[in-house]
């Protein structure tokens, strides 16, 4: 190629250059001076799945995808923001009130979405501030799934864990872990997860019997991570009986109330505030109660969960 | 008469030819039904649902118009072969490609203005037959000359879309450049969300991505003030400069890669 065929291309290449490098700072002075508003994420666009259903046409298993993901990022969005301690101004964001219907559009569109069911149940189920707190739409989700199929024994063991550790409920909570574990398919320790719960729901023992469970067949490595956080939180809950014992024993030795760790490590040979399984120290409240720091990743515990009063559903 | 305004005038006459400014006439119809039946179906919402759907139906027939005519311009005078007849006339190429552009955008331009005329004239109308306490309530006045700013910015939009319509049209098909044209639309519409991508995703490099994405895409979103035109919110003059200017480089941008390409292209 000659030089003087060369030297336009090369002149319109640095004009571009040069032009786009102008649009892009003016660009950049317009946000400067007028910001952007943050993402809307929570704005659902079709709230009702039958028109969902009709609008997506043939695509719908593409739609549901798209909800699936918006779903996933409005709650670890608004989850995120939680543990970065930002404040949210919008109420509705802050109890997570789109959540709910972005699931029910996937599953609408979906019907058979295995994951949204699963994973859509234990979100909603999460108490404040990182989840909704909302363990009747976690049923109810569950209870959609299991309607699409009746003979899908994870649904049953997953409505199962929401009687159990989020209402507390272990009667209806062994019930369908036996019902589950009666499906072809389910697994061997569904069976003991079954009997244990019935016979001695509610204690410590069971709850780590389940989540070990849970752990040990997880597939996936978020679900591992959680029951991971769970056996923790069980761990937590150990410590912090002991340790009450402890802050007890030297109240009644000092024959006063104990408001910090001082006297405790004193008197046990500490070298250290005592630390939850995630390295935040533990806190002693004004009642000389020792409590999980709010700061902990492991907060709030199951037992400060708040129950629901609702008659829990039989299988 | 130079080569530029010459091209420009052909295209415009061309445009008239196929009869595009039909538009203005359903656009005409669409109104006047509209604020017929909106009358019956709504309760003191008329004139911001006629403001609402005028400026909608503005925004979506000049996209129609800047897309369908801008695929053309190039494609299909190489299609026609009426290409060689005009490389032989006495007209550099950069006033084949700025000219044709410079048509389209006069003939968006028109049908702009007098779309803009015909909402007003239907507003006068509403504004003419509504109760007076329903006028009072309104959020902004009924012939609000506010609206000729979204009207503005809808312009500056679509002579975007014209310039990345005969820019794609320099070297692909008239199909490619309609669905690479629309795509485009579309993803400028959602650029805002490119930009605040690390509110949603906490992987650095996709947040690069993205971010990089936003500066490189058409930002199309900062023209559509049409909602708060409606509501009667202000819009400064030096956000309205900085968007046009933004524009302006663009379309510049756009125009010279269209240039250069289609200097460069062998018609033999």
């Amino acid at each position: 190629m000659r030089l003087t065929a060369v030297r336009p291309i090369a002149i319109g290449v640095v004009l571009i250059v040069v032009l786009m490098a102008t649009a892009v700072e003016v660009q950049r002075v317009r946000d400067r001076s007028f910001p952007l508003r943050s993402i809307e994420d929570s704005s659902m666009y079709l709230t009702s799945p039958k028109t969902a259903r009709r609008i997506a046409l043939g695509y719908r298993a593409v739609a549901a995808d798209v909800y699936w993901i918006r779903a996933l990022q409005y709650f670890g969005g608004t989850r995120r923001m939680v543990d970065a301690g930002e404040t949210i101004t919008d109420p509705a964001r802050r109890q997570y009130a789109a959540l709910y219907p972005l699931l029910d559009l996937t599953t609408s569109l979906d019907p058979r979405f295995n994951l949204a069911y699963r994973f859509g149940a234990i979100f909603l189920a999460e108490p404040p501030p990182r989840g909704p707190g909302r363990p009747d739409l976690a049923l109810a989700l569950l209870a959609k799934g299991l309607a699409e199929r009746p003979g899908h024994w994870e649904y049953m063991m997953d409505i199962g864990f929401v009687h159990y550790w989020w209402r507390q409920d272990f009667s209806a909570a062994g019930e369908w872990f036996q019902r589950a574990s009666e499906t072809p398919g389910a697994p061997w320790w569904m069976k003991s997860l079954a009997a244990t719960t019935l016979a001695q729901g509610g204690d410590r023992q069971s709850a780590r019997m389940m989540w070990e469970a849970i752990r040990q067949s997880a597939e996936i490595d978020w679900l591992r991570h959680e029951a991971e956080r769970r056996l923790a939180q069980l761990k937590a809950l150990d410590d912090i009986d002991a340790l009450q014992a402890m802050v007890d024993r030297v109240a009644a030795a000092t024959a006063q109330p104990v408001l910090e760790w001082t006297p405790v490590m004193r008197a046990a040979g500490w070298r250290g505030v005592p630390i939850d399984p995630t390295g935040t120290p533990y806190e002693i409240d004004e009642r000389g109660r020792v409590r999980l720091s709010r700061s902990s990743p492991l907060w709030p515990l199951p037992a400060d969960a708040p129950r629901i009063d609702q008659a829990p559903s039989r299988p | 008469m130079s080569g530029t305004a010459l091209m420009a005038a052909n295209v415009f006459r061309e445009s008239v030819r196929d009869k595009v400014l039909y538009n203005l006439v359903f656009f005409a119809v669409l109104l006047i039904v509209a604020s017929y039946l909106i009358g019956q179906l709504t309760a003191g919402q008329d004139i911001k649902i006629i403001k609402d759907l005028g400026l909608a139906a503005t925004s979506i027939f000049g996209l129609f118009i800047a897309v369908f005519i801008g695929i053309g311009l190039v494609s299909k005078e190489v299609e026609r072969r009426s290409i060689y007849a005009l490389l032989a006339k006495p007209i550099e190429r950069h006033q084949i490609v700025i000219g044709k552009y410079v048509g389209v955008v006069l003939t968006l331009a028109v049908n702009l203005s007098v779309m803009a005329a015909a909402l007003y004239l239907v507003l006068a109308y509403m504004r003419w037959v509504s109760p007076e306490n329903v006028v009072r309530a309104l959020e902004a006045p009924a012939l609000d000359p506010a609206m000729l700013k979204a009207v503005g910015l809808i312009f500056v939009e679509l002579a975007i879309i014209t310039a990345i319509a005969l820019f794609f049209s320099t070297f692909s098909t008239p199909i490619l450049s309609a669905t690479f044209t629309f795509g485009l639309f579309v993803a400028g519409q959602f650029s805002g969300d490119l930009r605040n991508f690390d509110q949603v995703v906490a992987s650095p490099v996709a947040v690069y991505v993205a971010r990089g994405l936003y500066w490189v895409l058409p930002n199309l979103a900062p023209f559509d003030i049409k909602a708060q035109v409606v509501h009667g919110q202000p819009v400064s003059a030096g956000y309205l400069a900085l968007t046009t200017a933004y524009g302006v480089a663009y379309i510049a941008v756009l125009l010279t890669a269209a240039v250069l390409i289609f200097s460069r292209r062998d018609f033999k």
